[in-house]
């Protein structure tokens, strides 16, 4: 029995969530092969092979490959899979693109998003924006699944020493061309890996104040992330999202600044490990879940605080 | 063209969930629900796409039971020209709902599916990857744009670092996020409209489509609940807590 892990890579170097799905994969028990596809990512796969668990690489270099068209990724992975009896993607933009499609293709019932492996065949997943944890069992003969990259520590990147094997590519879709990318221009971290997000809601009352967000994230060294209203209203782009629709984090500390905690909110935070509250409006959801709550205005109290963080 | 579009009957995005007593599922009985949130979305978009003139008819179709009648309802409301209810009682996987999709696809060959990209129950986001598989048609996820260009389309993509554009040939399956677009109520004298306009219904047995699954729920449970921490009194307070205490800054 073996589990294939799909590597996220970027830039010539591995995401960061693929060693929190290799975690899972440790956690599920079988032998564990990376599958890197890229054009020219060698050394991404040299560095899979170098992960603390996996026993093989295999390495996929083709044009197709180059940015991740989910049906041309799809193909390859349909191609190798006879040999695994998992197949694991990160539940990120690019895992939940191509994973169902691998499962429709094998004809079994993917599994998203799973926070624990209960048994080989057995995991628990959330349900309902995290208001539910359901305990799923798959008889399917290859389970496929997304892994929730927050609730599981990530793999070491070194103590491995796996070779690399080369896969054939497995063809190009006609039906689909990249046109390009606008990625977010920031210096602050990732926000899925920031050891510290500064988050704010519809309290901010418009994008230019967040400005006074990513004062303090600068001095904090932390990524900015918003709620789901402030999205909705326009503040900030849709890829600061974080929540039941956006990006799942549990940094170390979590500051939200005018965010009443809806539940849709709280299922993309709540497991993070110090949270604080920051919110005039005593009676907002968010103080249930806060470690620290601040009543107060944010315009006085975000000022105050950033002058703090100096001392 | 045809636009096929997807909706399903929720719990209401406001009602908080509650896992029922004997910990199968959620408790379902008495409570408000409606069309999910992206399903909402995803029937402005059709209906933008035909009043630009790029398309003739919206096919409004949900998968569930016999109440979804009134969730294609507010569809047509909102300007669907027509509806079908596959009805099930059973809870079904994506795969399933995928491949009742693409036998609907089959028969009424519609130049776009336009789905949520994922409902807000299950949270599973897969039926629309899983019928672009099945089909062979395009995909195109977690769309924030979509501009129709005779047999093709460019969307703009919500990704994890911002945005992405594809460009994809027709027929295709389209899943929405959450910017594409701001879905309209639908108005009275529309509602009453709605109840006029067609809406077939099928029994899923009828459909001959195998919507067994290998996957079982074996138990619903509550998360585990948070405890309330403190309510500090000042920033200075805060800053102080954070550094000696949590030591997390």
């Amino acid at each position: 029995m073996t589990t294939l892990v799909v590597a996220e890579h970027e830039s010539g170097a591995l995401r960061q969530a693929t060693f929190n799905v290799v975690a899972a994969a440790k956690a599920i028990g079988n032998d564990i092969t990376v599958l890197v596809a890229g054009q020219g990512a060698g050394e991404v796969a040299a560095a899979a092979g170098n992960i603390d668990g996996v026993s093989k690489v295999l390495h996929a270099d083709d044009e197709a490959y180059a940015q991740e068209i989910a049906e041309n990724l799809s193909a390859l992975i349909v191609s190798i899979a006879g040999n695994f009896s998992h197949i694991l993607f990160a539940a990120t933009a690019a895992g939940k693109n191509v994973m169902p499609r691998v499962a429709a293709l094998l004809n079994v019932d993917g599994i998203s998003d799973i926070t624990s492996v209960v048994s080989v065949d057995t995991f628990i997943r959330p349900i309902y924006a995290g208001n539910a944890m359901a305990t799923v069992k798959s008889q399917d003969t290859t389970k496929v699944i997304t892994v929730r990259t927050t609730s599981f520590d990530p793999a070491n990147e070194s103590g491995g020493s796996a070779a690399v094997e080369t896969v054939a590519g497995a063809g190009a879709s006609d039906l689909v061309a990249f046109i390009g990318e606008e990625l977010s221009q920031s210096d602050r971290p990732e926000l899925t890996s920031a050891d510290i997000v500064v988050s704010g809601g519809r309290g901010m009352q418009n994008g230019d104040n967040f400005a006074m967000l990513d004062e303090i994230a600068a001095k904090l060294n932390a990524a900015v992330g918003a709620s789901r209203a402030a999205v909705d209203s326009g503040f900030v782009p849709n890829e600061y999202q974080v929540g039941q629709t956006g990006k799942v984090v549990a940094p170390n500390l979590y500051i939200a600044v005018g965010i009443s905690g809806a539940i849709q909110h709280l299922a993309g935070m709540k497991d993070s490990k110090v949270i604080v509250a920051i919110n005039k409006d005593e009676e907002a959801p968010i103080f249930q879940v806060a470690d620290y709550g601040l009543v107060a205005d944010l315009f006085e109290a975000l000022p105050e605080l950033s002058k703090a963080l100096d001392g | 063209m045809k636009i096929l579009v997807g909706v399903k009957r929720v719990l209401d995005y406001n009602v908080k969930a509650r896992v029922n007593a004997d910990k199968t599922g959620i408790e379902l009985a008495n409570v408000k629900m409606s069309m999910n949130p992206f399903d909402e979305i995803a029937v402005e978009e059709a209906l933008r796409i035909k009043e630009a003139g790029n398309a003739d008819e919206v096919i409004a179709i949900s998968i569930g039971p016999s109440q979804s009648q009134e969730t294609i309802r507010t569809a047509l409301a909102m300007g669907a020209d027509r509806g079908i209810l596959i009805e099930t009682d059973e809870l079904l996987q994506p795969l399933a709902v995928a491949k009742l999709f693409q036998q609907l696809v089959e028969k009424e060959k519609p130049g776009l599916v336009i789905l949520g990209k994922q409902a807000i129950d299950g949270d599973n986001n897969q039926t629309g990857q899983m019928l672009s598989a099945l089909t062979g048609m395009a995909q195109a996820t977690f769309a924030s744009k979509v501009e129709i260009d005779g047999q093709s389309a460019k969307v703009t993509r919500e990704v994890d670092a911002g945005l992405e554009s594809i460009k994809i040939t027709l027929p295709a399956i389209l899943t929405t996020d959450l910017r594409l677009n701001e879905p309209r109520y639908a108005k009275l004298p529309n509602i009453m409209k709605a109840k006029k306009k067609p809406l077939e219904t099928v029994p899923v047995a009828d459909t001959g489509v195998d919507i067994s699954s290998k996957l079982s729920v074996i138990e619903v449970n509550e998360p585990e609940q948070r405890k309330a921490g403190v309510i500090v009194s000042s920033v200075a307070e805060l800053v102080e807590k954070l550094r000696n205490e949590a030591k997390v800054i």
